[in-house]
């Protein structure tokens, strides 16, 4: 039996935010959505990046953490601060390389996606990838993903000497074997799986300059 | 009287819309639902299957419904939160009569309609039957949707019934029985998967048909090519192998243009064209001129996209056309969607998996609520109300003389210019919200306002119902039972989860009430939603759209049915036109010449810009239920004006400045947002809101002679950098029209 993972292709993002409010109806933080949709540079494009945790093996959250408050599960989820050791401190927000932990100064804790633990932990999929209308998020198995896409999945990410692998997968280019940037080129579209831009993004030039 | 009783911001203090952002219980509450539903989305065409959680008669959250086969699941932003309507504080739970000066007050049910009953008889005994007019949703059960037609016909007997479906599809719907014989989307959207190029045109598909993103990505996953058509480039068209950013009301150039191509390079099927088709010749006469360079100026478009476009669609192995609003908005609605036909029956690429057609029906059944009988020249089964053996059909099903169905009446649009004209003196309304979604609202709100009797059905009080004389409380999706059918033709069955709160009431059963005041009782001795569809049934059998092979129980079983279903052992029609055969008498697909013509409006040296308008994926039409809901609200909160920097430059307008949008009809004032996605010649404006943020101010109530569309994608406007607004409703709530 082949298990379920976490795909993310930002070559389907459409910018819908239904992750986002779907996010919100998840039984464990109802009211609180913990994904966040990017969008990129409105004046520029349409382009959008669903950031979600992306459930690193060797979380540098939870090593950063002063209070030992955020847990990584036998599954290799890691978890929202434990209520009652978190003391606020935000070392977490400041240390993830994806920028996902949020401090919420509300209720005085840091809150981020814990991969739909209530739902994925009793075989269902995580709300976001449920119910994503493009499926840009996709909860499905590896060779799911062989058979029906053309991007690679890949989940190994260096940040200059540093090399961080996930358990949440990206879908690029088949020639592209690992990201070696932030993800800020991958949601520029500049690195995405199928991405294949039309000449400009520009209309103006593109009714212009074209032969 | 139909005018507004109190001011504007007084409503809606007491009626909203104010937004609603927590569940019934609370948010923290994690409660074991009493029960879990299987019904569909309330909203768009797509229909979408969800299941909602029930706890003490309130919808309180919703699970996806992973197994319903057209969105496994998915959802949009709006399926997501459609379940904080039902707990809505703005809900309307009794019914209303209007008093001048102060507002509405709150009346019982026997009162309200019997206030009705009395306003029509006196209205049609003064002025004949056609001068009291009714006006319905797209958004209707089929039921709901056969029977208002049945009610205006038989109970009123006036022929003036129309439907917000006059916004919506009857482009397409014409243009497609024209040349295919049936309106309805060739395909179940299965097919759009297996194809190898997909052409889309004026379809926003990210934000208007989410779902079919999904279908879109997996075709492009197998090797498929897709051309996008659209002023702006929208979240589909950032990453398809061909954009072009034809200019609004340019598309016949495209089309015509690209057939010419085709021809030139022998990419058409003649073997096919002389088997199946009739009237080629003259297309191929017609396109002769179309050349490239041609076609150019009239899409605007630099010559080459219009050759790309034609060598990536003449020679794929199979192919898909999927169009919108963006070419049916149109004066020439009818005719931009025939030309866009008639590129896929020339290559015969129709009728088969992975080949043909579809257009994407926007209302939730916006599909079924055009076939039973709620439009002005319809009967049900898509009968025509002029043709004597369909009326004679209609009459036995009915047991009414034929005489006595009245002839074919004014289209929406029309009804408005006839209130105007004093012609129709008393409407009601149902699920329809003019006061936002007409073009031209000054005209719109004056033509209101000469009604001698107006009353309306909604559960909300909708910025129209602020007019109403009586406003009867009714029922949202989830409160009634019913069939819809979806963009694909699927009839499915939208189940009952909850009781209509207070006193609100079941849509069927006011207008039973009220037809048993005014009409033959015996006629409208209903006691449920099922009976009306066992007489759509019949109603339908023999019509083109034929439901009779459909029941509840088999729509259970099989996920939905597909129409035509003549027979009760019938498996239901998924893909029409198989083997080429068509559904005119002779069995063949009727090519229509189309020469391109210019808009109703086109920009001139006073208005010098061109604005179209359309959808956000937040809100839902009139925005009457979505701006209620918080999430939607506060994901976009109000209307922007979108323009190209190099437009802005020159207006001397920078990010987030007011921009004043005004045309020969009206004006709106808001800010501007800068993409280069847009045509710098164009601006685009959402229509989702109310009062002075209605683009539908400017707009044109120009339409398509045929569908009687109106023209809201293109008109003339001048747009010039602007102080903060100051009009009398900037200080509401952005979602009731202000900026605040
Ligand atoms: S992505 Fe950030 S929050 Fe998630 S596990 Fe990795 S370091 Fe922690
Ligand atoms: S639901 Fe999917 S398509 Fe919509 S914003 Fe989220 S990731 Fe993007
Ligand atoms: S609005 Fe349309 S796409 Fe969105 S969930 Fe409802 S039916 Fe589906």
């Amino acid at each position: 039996m082949s298990e379920l993972a976490f795909f993310i292709d930002y070559s389907r993002c459409i910018g819908c935010r239904a992750c986002v409010q779907a996010c919100e109806e998840c039984d464990t933080h109802r009211g609180q959505s913990m994904i966040h949709l990017e969008t990129i540079e409105r004046r520029d494009t349409v382009q959008t990046a669903p950031q979600m945790c992306m459930h690193c093996e060797d979380p540098v959250c939870a090593r950063v953490c002063p209070a030992d408050a955020i847990k990584q599960t036998p599954e290799g989820v890691t978890q929202s601060s434990l209520k009652p050791r978190c003391i606020g401190c935000a070392n977490c927000v400041m240390a993830c390389p994806f920028g996902v932990p949020k401090y919420e100064a509300h209720i005085d804790q840091m809150m981020k996606c814990d991969y739909c633990f209530d739902r994925t932990s009793v075989g269902k999929k995580p709300m976001c990838a449920t119910v994503c209308p493009s499926q840009a998020l996709t909860f499905t198995t590896r060779e799911e993903i062989e058979r029906t896409r053309r991007g690679r999945p890949i989940n190994e990410w260096r940040f200059g000497d540093e090399v961080v692998r996930t358990k949440v997968f990206v879908l690029v280019p088949p020639a592209t074997t690992r990201v070696d940037v932030g993800l800020g080129a991958l949601r520029a579209g500049k690195n995405g799986p199928h991405i294949r831009p039309v000449a400009k993004d520009d209309v103006a030039a593109l009714l212009e300059d074209l032969p | 009287m139909a005018k507004l009783p109190t001011s504007v911001p007084l409503l809606i203090d007491r009626f909203g819309p104010h937004t609603h952002t927590v569940p019934p219980g609370g948010w923290t509450s994690a409660e074991v639902p009493d029960r879990t539903v299987k019904t569909h989305c309330c909203f768009c065409g797509q229909q979408c299957g969800i299941q909602l959680k029930v706890k003490d008669n309130k919808v309180v959250g919703f699970e996806p419904w992973q197994d319903f086969p057209f969105n496994l699941g998915k959802l949009c932003p709006k399926g997501v939160k459609r379940y904080l309507q039902g707990d809505h504080p703005d809900r309307l739970l009794t019914p209303l009569e209007r008093v001048e000066g102060e507002g509405f007050r709150r009346t019982d049910w026997n009162t309200a309609l019997d206030r009705t009953a009395e306003a029509i008889r006196r209205i049609q005994k003064e002025h004949g039957h056609d001068a009291f007019a009714v006006l319905t949703g797209a958004s209707l059960t089929n039921e709901k949707a056969y029977l208002m037609g049945k009610f205006a016909r038989v109970a009123l007997r006036t022929a003036n019934i129309d439907y917000n479906g006059r916004l919506c599809m009857v482009s397409a719907a014409a243009a497609s029985k024209k040349i295919l014989g049936y309106d309805r989307a060739a395909n179940p959207w299965s097919d759009i998967r297996k194809s190898k190029c997909i052409l889309v045109a004026g379809a926003n598909i990210a934000e208007c048909a989410p779902i079919t993103t999904e279908y879109l990505w997996s075709a492009r996953e197998a090797g498929a090519k897709i051309i996008v058509l659209d002023p702006r480039m929208t979240p589909i068209a950032r990453t398809v192998d061909l954009y072009i950013p034809v200019r609004s009301g340019g598309d016949i150039g495209i089309f015509n243009g690209m057939l010419h191509v085709m021809i030139e390079r022998g990419w058409i099927d003649r073997d096919f064209i002389a088997k199946h088709t009739t009237g080629f010749e003259e297309v191929e006469r017609t396109v002769k001129k179309y050349t490239p360079e041609y076609a150019s100026k009239i899409a605007g478009v630099p010559a080459s996209m219009i050759v790309r476009a034609a060598e990536m669609w003449g020679p794929a192995e199979s192919s898909f056309l999927l169009h919108s609003r963006g070419i049916e908005h149109h004066t020439k609605g009818v005719e931009n969607c025939m030309a866009a036909i008639n590129l896929v029956v020339a290559t015969g690429r129709i009728g088969r998996e992975g080949s043909g057609y579809a257009m994407i029906t926007g209302q939730g059944n916006g599909q079924g609520a055009r076939e039973q009988g709620q439009k002005c020249d319809q009967l049900p089964g898509h009968r025509d109300i002029e043709n004597p053996e369909h009326r004679e059909h209609m009459a036995n099903v009915w047991g009414v003389l034929e005489s006595s169905i009245p002839r074919k009446g004014l289209s929406a649009l029309e009804l408005f210019e006839a209130a105007h004209a004093r012609k129709i003196r008393g409407m009601v309304l149902l699920s329809f919200n003019p006061m936002v979604s007409l073009p031209d609202q000054r005209f719109i709100r004056e033509a209101i306002e000469r009604l001698e009797f107006f009353a309306v059905i909604d559960f909300f009080l909708s910025e129209t119902a602020r007019f109403a004389d009586i406003v009867f409380p009714g029922s949202l999706m989830e409160e009634d039972e019913g069939t819809t059918t979806s963009a694909e033709g699927r009839v499915i069955h939208h189940r009952q989860v909850v009781d209509p709160p207070g006193e609100a009431r079941q849509d069927w059963k006011i207008i039973c009430d009220l037809a048993a005041r005014v009409g033959p009782k015996d006629k409208f001795a209903f006691s449920s939603p099922k009976e009306i569809f066992d007489e759509l049934r019949q109603a339908s059998r023999g019509g083109a759209s034929d439901y009779y092979g459909i029941t509840w129980e088999k729509i259970d079983e099989q996920n939905g049915v597909f129409w035509p279903c003549p027979e009760l052992d019938h498996p239901g029609t998924p893909r029409l036109y198989e083997g080429g055969r068509f559904a005119h008498p002779d069995g063949k697909a009727h090519f229509q010449p189309v020469e391109w013509r210019p808009a109703a409006e086109e920009p001139d040296e006073e208005y010098p810009i061109t604005l179209t308008s359309g959808r956000v994926v937040a809100h839902y039409l009139s925005g009457n239920q979505t701006r209620r809901i918080g999430a939607l609200v506060k994901q976009t909160p109000q209307p922007y004006c979108e323009m190209h920097p190099r437009l802005a430059e020159k207006l001397s307008v920078t990010e987030g400045d007011f921009v004043r949008i005004e045309s020969r009809r009206g004006s709106t004032t808001l800010r501007a947002l800068i993409v280069k996605t847009i045509r710098p010649d164009h601006v685009f404006v959402p229509y989702h809101w109310p009062l002075e943020r209605s683009v539908n101010n400017c707009t044109i109530r120009a339409i398509d002679p045929v569908s009687k569309i109106p023209e809201f994608k293109i008109c003339a406007v001048r747009v010039a950098k602007s102080a903060a607004p100051e009009d009398d409703h900037v200080k509401l709530a952005p979602e009731a029209g202000g900026l605040r």
